[in-house]
């Protein structure tokens, strides 16, 4: 992974960058099913790798496949970054340890929903009974931002044919 | 020609993947969201393919449009419907007189409306971005 990230920063052809976008997703998928996370590791190999990829080389089509130099120096945002990753780094020393039973949230609900899901759903996969069930209404938003995300592309894309049929 | 016949081979059974995915997502991995990129990603390969006309006499844009609205709207009928037999919002115990039963029930309808969503949105930005490139 970190090799295609290095790649993906130094190379300036923009066909490479989106295959290995792909390439990097399709590790990003890797990580998640040795995290046990087969449900995320799927919809990062549909979506991230997939359609993305596809969509990324219908854009390419519109524009130059090369990148342009740079006009600034890249040190502010370089110094940004580097800021940010150390505020991060330093917020995480409070976290528990990765794994930690006793970590709070593996205390509050988590016990409840893997004792009493499969009983009280008749769903075994809990992921399924918690996305769907018991956070259904949060489920219900994910769904409403996903068409909200639609309707804007459809608004900002369409938009032109009109002017267009309208200077006609 | 190496292409189309990979494709009538491999579509069908993309298709009937992300049904698996779909149907079987209360006992293994998956669910709506999963199921709904997987249809459109073989769209999405079936127009590459096969040419975007043809894909969009398959799926032409009034009913992937109407998808992107139904997903979210059979979501809150099924919402609704809770309601309306008398328990909460989105309420899938009071569904059916067995309370498993009904919460089955429920989390099939929602799933369903969510992969229709989800479709149904990436194949309309996946016509749009494409479509653009032949007009100019």
């Amino acid at each position: 992974m970190m090799v295609a990230v290095v790649a993906l920063t130094r190379t300036r052809n923009l066909f490479a960058v989106v295959v290995l976008f792909g390439l990097y997703s399709f590790l990003t998928a890797t990580v998640m099913v040795a995290l046990d996370a087969v449900d995320v590791a799927m919809t990062e190999a549909a979506v991230g790798a997939g359609i993305s990829t596809v969509l990324l080389l219908g854009a390419l089509h519109l524009c130059n496949s090369e990148e342009e130099k740079p006009a600034h120096k890249p040190w502010l945002p370089l110094l940004v970054t580097i800021g940010t990753g150390l505020v991060l780094v330093y917020g995480t020393w409070d976290l528990p340890p990765f794994s930690d039973p006793e970590a709070p949230i593996h205390t509050h609900v988590a016990p409840r929903y893997l004792e009493q899901g499969p009983r009280e759903t008749g769903v075994p996969n809990v992921v399924t009974a918690v996305l769907a069930s018991y956070r259904g209404f949060d489920t219900l938003g994910e769904t409403m931002v996903v068409f909200t995300a639609g309707i804007g592309v459809i608004a900002l894309l369409r938009r032109r044919r009109y002017v267009r049929r309208g200077k006609q | 020609m190496i292409l189309r016949v990979i494709g009538k081979l491999l579509i069908p059974f993309i298709l009937l993947f992300a049904l698996y995915v779909q149907l079987h997502g209360d006992y293994g991995p998956g669910g709506g969201f999963q199921a709904g990129a997987i249809i459109a990603a073989a769209m999405v390969l079936y127009a590459m393919i096969y040419g975007l006309s043809t894909a969009r006499r398959v799926f032409p844009d009034w009913l992937v449009e109407s998808m992107i609205a139904g997903g979210v709207l059979l979501y809150l009928a099924v919402g609704l419907a809770g309601l309306y037999v008398g328990g909460n919002f989105l309420d899938y115990f009071v569904l059916d007189a067995d309370p498993v039963t009904g919460q089955h029930r429920g989390i099939f309808w929602i799933e369903l409306g969510v992969a229709i969503t989800v479709c149904g949105v990436l194949l309309k930005i996946f016509y749009l971005f494409t479509q653009r490139g032949q007009d100019q």
